[in-house]
């Protein structure tokens, strides 16, 4: 039997070929799984909630209020991926909130140079933090949890233990919505834009990507996929501007929502395509190899550990902006959020696994659930026994499969397909390459690779 | 076609202690052990060869319960009882241990309670340490281990946690023991007694399989060798009547005659262009000790220069401390490239005078291994792909997938992880990502260790391409054959000092050997 190529390629439907549509690089195949959950989590509770979970209003709601959560949580798969931990997030969180808030109202501070001086606040203890994990050589886990005291008592010694109020032009930063401008539609215009905008931007991506890959000699997923893929990504996004432009008037997509975007953007492309997001990964995989390859591992750590106070501050501040006032109690158990996230995002305990866009998602898991949860009245006490048992499942599954030599849930589903259909002619070099992009997350979190995986991956020297 | 012999041909009716029958074992995708048979007699070391990949390791994996019953298919009939294992532990109790090439052994405890480790000796339900120690006492005593039994084995060598180890077995009743590489980490001194202790094991009933690289140790200590390529039992050898020497057995693993192990060179070499002088490095830790003294040597363009000495002469600290200071405290000394001095006070700066160093240990120093080959082929030198600190995807899969092609790394394509490459692969690997740093002077610290005999050839094959473009290359290593059949110019190390530098053509393994082990300088040429 013969079948050309190109007839398979365009016109043949290949079930491996639907895991293309949600990526083809090896980490985008990690976060299939992950994202498999979200979207059935979202499915789960739009019905249970009758449709309450997917409304604009409970949507502006859940982006607002759990943006510096996610913003954290781009710092925290950072610091995870070099192979550390930062426990001081939510201190550190609550110490620049009351610092910003206590400047703003005893000085008189403008409001941009207060988020400013957020910022530096951070980025200071954030040096300091750096300067003895990666210099001293203490554990991140030590300085953290030291830093977790001090900045909480900082926090309540400059506050007194009080709650202090911040000026109304501040809280937009955790308040704000894209303003009403231009004609009345019935929606928030620059909401639509910025669907608009987005939309145009995954299909020119998509559209380089598939150039890319022809010049780098590989061929490219079929075109259908391509297209699937583009449409389903423009579906959900245009539907989401859809609900955010249709709240209740005055609110829209929230700037909190904006800069959280902004940011994993940025972070997306530091991690996967640069120099310094390569090093870490260098770092975290093997430090010893790195060095001997020429990368500063310490100034690594500490650009790591201060970057991740300075999206700490950040997140402080939106929070206070949110809410109004910087108090005691800002901030509390957020660091455990944060690495939840990136847990259930894909990253691995001992470091040098990790992506932004997994612990997005990963945080999206948690964030959704609890908000379907509160929906649904079910109680704080409830919501924190189901959180735990959720990520305690999600990474003991992703550790399991990864016993079995499966590389993913996903992979297993589709594995399943694929076998249960051997009429479907099955080209020599699609599954070929399907196997072999996994292979690389048969690497348990340790760093060793499973007995059970192929042989190929068992190495006797 | 593959010749599947009789396991047993002339001596078939001698009692058998172990015989695996058609094993086979698959993995997704891979048969990695195909109707393989083994059959061991008492009293005998029986040795298992075979290039890397071969199957070896996954066979002693179906023998000691590491793959359970049921995830392969054939018969293991141990002391005539068919046995199914479902773990290392029903393994061991009946009498199979397996010693993996890496120690499984605990730094921070003692020997006695290494020893008794997950098997320790109760009495009213607490662990009873006298009777341990006495027992222990005894074990070591059994191995030839004179040492305290409170030791910690932080504080012992390699070599004689090798003994702890078998220590350890014999105090499981061991009928059968498996040797993983057992010499791979061991110096020459070490492994003869290792090896001694081996055979006087067969003499009181217990029997061995050995897995070995050293094919002169085989040779040595084995009284059968079975051979093992592609997952194929190809060959039972014996030892004796079937006068096997080294070049037979290589004939059987790599299923041709290696005519000639090292390429024909034909070296053009040029004037000096890298020198150091005087170069003296303490230990890390220990400050009054110095393990480089006062060295000096020279490179010239398109040499080849041998390393010799035995472990912990000072060969891979000279080269660490060179590369950057990676390795110990710089005390004093000058490198010199092109008649120039050069500072080298960081790996930075190594690469950029055009320094590489391929470490012996490619495993903990050399790769990341949760990274596939395109990203480690180009993580020395990054900015020759980027542009404003980007990288660039494009240039690097085009610069990975040529250096796959022209180093013949075996892999279907370059965005497969290292994990997944074989030992002689991921060396590849390895020399791919530091001749994409452009180095003038490689510095090879065992290229060759761990890997198979095909692989070996490729690699000396690409270091004679390599001096062939004029670069300058350091190899270090302890196979003196491979030394000499290489190097064009060899220096000797002994305890952190040259004491000799020879032509390659000029020299022989005794002559090396006696200036590896002796501080007596000789008037260098």
């Amino acid at each position: 039997m013969t079948v050309g190529p190109q007839t398979t390629e365009t016109s043949r439907f290949k079930i491996t070929d639907i895991k293309k549509v949600f990526g083809s690089g090896q980490s985008n195949l990690r976060q299939f799984g992950i994202l498999f959950s979200l979207i059935a989590i979202i499915a789960l509770f739009q019905v249970l909630t009758n449709g309450l979970t997917l409304s604009p209003g409970n949507l502006i709601n859940l982006v607002s209020q759990y943006a510096y959560i996610l913003i954290l949580a781009i710092g925290m798969v950072m610091v995870i991926i070099a192979g550390h931990i930062d426990l001081s997030v939510g201190s550190v969180a609550a110490f620049v909130g009351i610092v910003v808030a206590s400047a703003m109202a005893d000085w008189g501070l403008p409001w941009p140079l207060g988020i400013v001086l957020g910022l530096v606040v951070g980025a200071a203890i954030g040096a300091w933090q750096g300067l003895w994990v990666a210099y001293v050589g203490v554990p991140a886990f030590i300085v953290t949890l030291a830093g977790m005291l001090i900045f909480r008592g900082g926090n309540q010694l400059i506050g007194n233990a009080n709650t202090i109020a911040v000026p109304e032009g501040f809280t937009s930063i955790g308040a704000g919505y894209l303003p009403e401008v231009g004609p009345n539609t019935g929606y928030n215009n620059l909401t639509l834009l910025v669907g608009l905008a987005l939309s145009l931007a995954v299909i020119i991506s998509e559209w380089r990507s598939r150039r890319t890959q022809r010049s780098m000699g590989s061929v490219p997923a079929p075109v259908w996929v391509s297209l699937v893929k583009v449409i389903v990504l423009v579906f959900v996004i245009g539907y989401a501007a859809v609900l955010f432009a249709s709240g209740r008037v005055g609110t829209s997509l929230p700037i909190s929502g904006i800069i959280l975007g902004v940011l994993v953007l940025i972070y997306a492309f530091i991690t996967r395509n640069t120099i310094f997001g390569r090093h870490i990964y260098a770092v975290g995989g093997n430090k010893h190899a790195a060095e001997l390859s020429g990368v500063n591992s310490r100034r690594v750590n500490f650009l790591v550990m201060m970057n991740m106070s300075i999206l700490a501050a950040l997140a402080g501040m939106i929070f206070v902006a949110r809410s109004q006032a910087s108090g005691p109690q800002d901030g509390l158990g957020w660091e455990l959020d944060a690495i939840a996230a990136v847990f259930i995002g894909g990253a691995a305990v001992s470091g040098g696994i990790g992506t932004v866009a997994g612990s997005i998602i990963g945080g999206l898991v948690m964030a959704v659930l609890n908000n379907g949860l509160q929906l649904l009245g079910v109680g704080s006490d409830r919501v924190q026994i189901i959180k735990g048992l959720v990520l305690l499942i999600a990474v003991g599954l992703d550790v399991w499969n990864k016993t079995q030599g499966r590389p993913s849930i996903s992979g297993l589903l589709t594995r399943r397909f694929g076998s249960t259909k051997p009429a479907a002619p099955v080209q020599f070099e699609a599954p070929q390459i399907e196997t072999i992009s996994e292979a690389p997350e048969k690497v348990l979190p340790n760093g060793g690779t499973p007995d059970s995986a192929r042989p190929g991956a068992v190495t006797r020297n | 076609m593959v010749r599947q012999d009789d396991p047993r041909p002339a001596f078939s009716s001698d009692p058998i202690i172990l015989e695996m029958r058609s094993i086979t074992k698959e993995f997704p995708g891979v048969k990695a052990l195909s109707d393989v048979s083994l059959t061991v007699r008492p009293n005998e070391i029986h040795a298992i060869c075979g290039e890397n990949g071969a199957g070896k390791s996954t066979l002693m994996k179906v023998l000691s319960g590491v793959y359970p019953y049921g995830t392969y298919t054939g018969t293991i009939t141990f002391q005539n009882e068919e046995c199914r294992f479902k773990d290392i532990k029903s393994s061991e109790n009946a009498g199979i241990v397996i010693i993996h090439q890496e120690l499984a052994l605990i730094p921070e405890l003692s020997i006695t309670e290494n020893i008794f480790l997950g098997n320790e000796p109760t009495r009213f339900g607490s662990i009873d340490w006298p009777q341990a120690k006495r027992r222990a006492i005894e074990l070591l005593a059994r191995v030839g281990l004179e040492d305290d039994p409170d030791t910690q084995i932080k504080n012992i060598g390699v070599g004689k946690q090798q003994l702890v180890e078998i220590a350890k077995a014999l105090n499981k009743s061991v009928k059968l023991l498996i040797l993983d590489e057992p010499t791979a980490a061991l110096n020459e001194t070490d492994s003869q007694h290792l090896l001694d202790l081996i055979r006087g094991l067969k003499s009181k009933g217990v029997s061995s399989i050995m897995i070995s690289h050293k094919l002169n140790e085989i040779e040595q200590v084995a009284d059968s060798i079975t051979i093992i390529r592609d997952g194929k039992t190809i060959e039972t050898l014996n030892v004796k009547a079937d006068g096997v020497n080294e070049d037979r057995i290589i004939r059987g693993m790599v299923g041709r005659t290696l005519e000639n192990r090292f390429p024909d060179r034909h070296p053009t070499i040029g004037e000096v262009f890298f020198e150091v002088k005087n170069w003296v490095v303490q230990h890390p830790q220990v400050t009054e000790r110095l393990v480089v003294k006062d060295s000096s040597f020279t490179v010239r363009r398109g040499e080849v220069v041998g390393f010799a000495g035995l472990m912990g002469a000072g060969r891979t600290e000279l080269a660490m401390s060179l590369f950057g200071r990676s390795y110990g405290t710089f005390i004093s000394g000058q490198v010199f490239k092109d008649g120039k001095q050069i500072q080298l006070r960081n790996v930075t700066e190594a690469i950029d005078h055009g320094l590489a160093y391929v470490s012996e240990d490619r495993k903990a120093l050399g790769l990341n291994l949760l990274d596939d080959i395109k990203r480690s082929i180009v993580s020395a030198k990054l900015s020759k792909i980027s542009r404003a600190d980007v990288v660039n995807d494009v240039d690097e899969y085009q610069v990975s997938e040529s250096y796959r092609r022209s180093l013949r790394i075996k892999t279907p394509t370059v965005n497969e992880g290292v994990s997944t490459l074989s030992g002689g692969n991921q060396q590849k690997v390895v020399l791919a990502k530091w001749m994409f740093t452009d180095p003038d002077l490689l510095i090879l610290d065992e290229p060759t260790r761990g890997i198979d005999v095909g692989a070996k050839a490729e690699i000396y094959g690409i270091i004679r391409d390599l001096a062939a473009q004029g670069k300058g290359i350091i190899m270090i290593s302890s196979e003196l054959p491979e030394l000499l059949g290489v190097s064009d110019r060899i220096y000797t190390i002994f305890e952190g000092t040259i004491t000799n530098d020879i032509l390659a053509s000029q020299a022989d393994p005794e002559t090396l050997m006696r200036s590896m082990t002796s501080t007596k300088r000789k008037v260098l040429s």
